[in-house]
């Protein structure tokens, strides 16, 4: 149990090692002329008007929250899942009320106008 | 030394990992715990390596399906059958000046694609190659590979909010919107492999699949998860957060050189690893004939069965036009997460009655009741937004009739690849 962690470490160190070489390779190898031109934001040929960072569409963050409702819940059905085999009709139907309720909010969302793209 | 007899030869990887502890413990004395140290890291080597060579062939054969796809030969001037065009990009992309925009955020803008690298290679830890041959089998298997892959939408969100370009920073925001969106079904259709298997580890799900695989008793819940995994990886029809003809390149418009190399290596190789997730958790994996006995045969099926899923990708690719940003919310909100949330309903009912009251069924007869069940779900799915479908035409017919406009409403709801303004 513990070992199989530390060899998803191991692996981890690894997978950041490997994308880092040909970037470190890239460093040597590549030319560097800079100019102030060149390290301009790109924008079709005009110069970019004010900052990037500003407020954003509205939408985006109600999908965002949306989201994270569902994947809360979703991960809560895991062991439920995991169990399966083990439960009676009973504690199944219990998962389904569960999955139900789950659907219920996905219908107040909807009723609300939160899935809409306006 | 250890025997090298017919088993070893089917057991051709296993048995050179134990030929290697071997060789450093009696031949070069060296002790025990060391020895399973190297033994790990050279499997993990193994692995990686393997992973990280793969889409260096995956972008040739995709380049090459496409071109067909177009009527065209595709990349055929490097090397035989143009196989070493992939070796001549990325000796190209080496020798690419390496451009970091004033005004990105460097720490952030650098790290990124190497995430993005990260999150995929990591899911290859669990990934089973046959009945003997996984990274490591954690309990946890599914879990793991949600967990992780989420990480990529993060990378992605980095690489776009740092760039400080606001092409890149719409692909951001629509990337968050789209994959953040698309992970709810994703998660409940790979529930229902794991409700049947009993267990999130990966080995456990693909050995539950001996009698028969789980896209017979769980077409739909394939369905959903094949569709999602498209989106996830943001191919078209679903590649809204590279949109070239409305955003230019999306979230890696500013990364040049190696760094843009590295994008382009995450994205190919996830979408390989998403079939490789689908043949392991729908197809069976390993599973055919005498793969049990012969697991050098497993890694064989396992390829053939991922490569066939990776052909239908481009194939999909290749076929459909991309589609609008509140048409991919509408369809994932308001038509697969319930459907997700109806399939994992309706296999958990069907699954738990046919093993109380039909205990002689076997597997393979709560198979054929599952799939029954399944197809009766998309029957009645099916009938429901033809329904649906129809009172939204004789509205709009009827709209037509007053003198309205009937094509801009009919738009809203059949309209295919056509872009909003932001």
């Amino acid at each position: 149990m513990q070992t199989d962690w530390i060899f998803i470490g191991i692996f981890l160190l690894i997978g950041i090692i490997f994308p880092t070489v040909p970037i470190v390779a890239a460093w040597f190898l590549a030319p560097k002329k800079p100019n102030a031109k060149k390290y301009e934001t790109y924008e079709c040929g005009i110069e970019t008007v004010g900052d990037t960072w500003v407020q954003f569409k509205m939408q985006y963050y109600i999908f965002a929250l949306v989201f994270v409702i569902f994947d809360v819940e979703t991960v809560f059905l895991f062991p439920w899942a995991v169990a399966f085999n083990f439960m009676s009709f009973f504690m199944v139907f219990e998962g389904v009320v569960f999955i139900a309720l789950l659907a219920g909010g996905l219908v107040y969302a909807w009723r609300k106008g939160a899935l809409e793209w306006v | 030394m250890p025997e090298f007899n017919a088993e070893a030869a089917g057991n051709i990887f296993i048995y050179l990992y134990e030929l290697l502890g071997w060789f450093l413990e009696k031949q070069l004395g060296i002790i025990h715990p060391v020895v399973a140290v190297i033994q790990t890291l050279a499997a993990i080597l193994t692995v990686a390596t393997f992973a990280l060579l793969l889409p260096i062939f995956t972008i040739w054969l995709e380049r090459k399906v496409a071109g067909r796809f177009q009527d065209r030969l595709g990349p055929n001037r490097v090397g035989p059958f143009g196989l070493l065009q992939s070796f001549a990009d990325v000796f190209k992309l080496l020798t690419k000046e390496d451009i970091t925009p004033t005004g990105a955020d460097k720490w952030v803008y650098n790290l990124a694609p190497m995430l993005s690298v990260v999150s995929v290679i990591a899911i290859w830890a669990v990934v089973p190659f046959a009945s003997t041959m996984i990274g490591t089998n954690v309990n946890v298997g599914i879990l793991y590979v949600v967990a992780v892959s989420g990480l990529g939408t993060i990378a992605i969100k980095m690489g776009g909010w740092s760039s400080n370009n606001k092409f890149a920073l719409l692909g951001a925001f629509r990337t968050v919107a789209q994959l953040v969106s698309y992970e709810v079904p994703m998660i409940v259709a790979l529930l229902v492999p794991v409700l049947l298997a009993g267990s999130m580890g990966m080995q456990d799900i693909v050995n539950a699949q001996g009698a028969a695989w789980f896209i017979v008793s769980a077409p739909l819940a394939a369905l959903i998860f094949f569709i999602t995994s498209v989106a996830e990886i943001g191919r078209a029809p679903f590649d809204l957060l590279e949109a070239e003809s409305e955003i230019v390149a999306g979230f890696h418009i500013e990364y040049t050189g190696m760094k843009f190399g590295m994008w382009m290596l995450g994205e190919f190789l996830h979408a390989f690893t998403i079939c490789v997730l689908t043949a392991v958790v729908f197809l069976g994996g390993w599973q055919g004939p005498f793969a049990k006995e012969v697991p050098v045969l497993g890694v064989v099926y396992f390829l053939l069965k991922s490569f066939a899923v990776y052909f239908v990708v481009i194939w999909v690719r290749s076929t459909l036009p991309r589609i609008r940003i509140d048409h991919l919310l509408s369809f994932n909100w308001k038509f697969l997460v319930p459907l997700s949330l109806a399939v994992l309903v309706v296999t958990a009912l069907v699954q738990k009655a046919m093993v109380e009251f039909l205990p002689d069924a076997g597997v393979v007869g709560r198979a054929v009741a599952l799939f029954a069940a399944n197809i009766l779900l998309a029957l009645l799915v099916g009938e429901f937004i033809r329904r649906g479908a129809r009172e939204v035409r004789e509205r709009v017919e009827a709209e037509g009739a007053h003198g309205g406009h009937p094509e801009e409403s009919a738009h809203d709801e059949h309209g295919a690849a056509h872009a909003p303004a932001h």
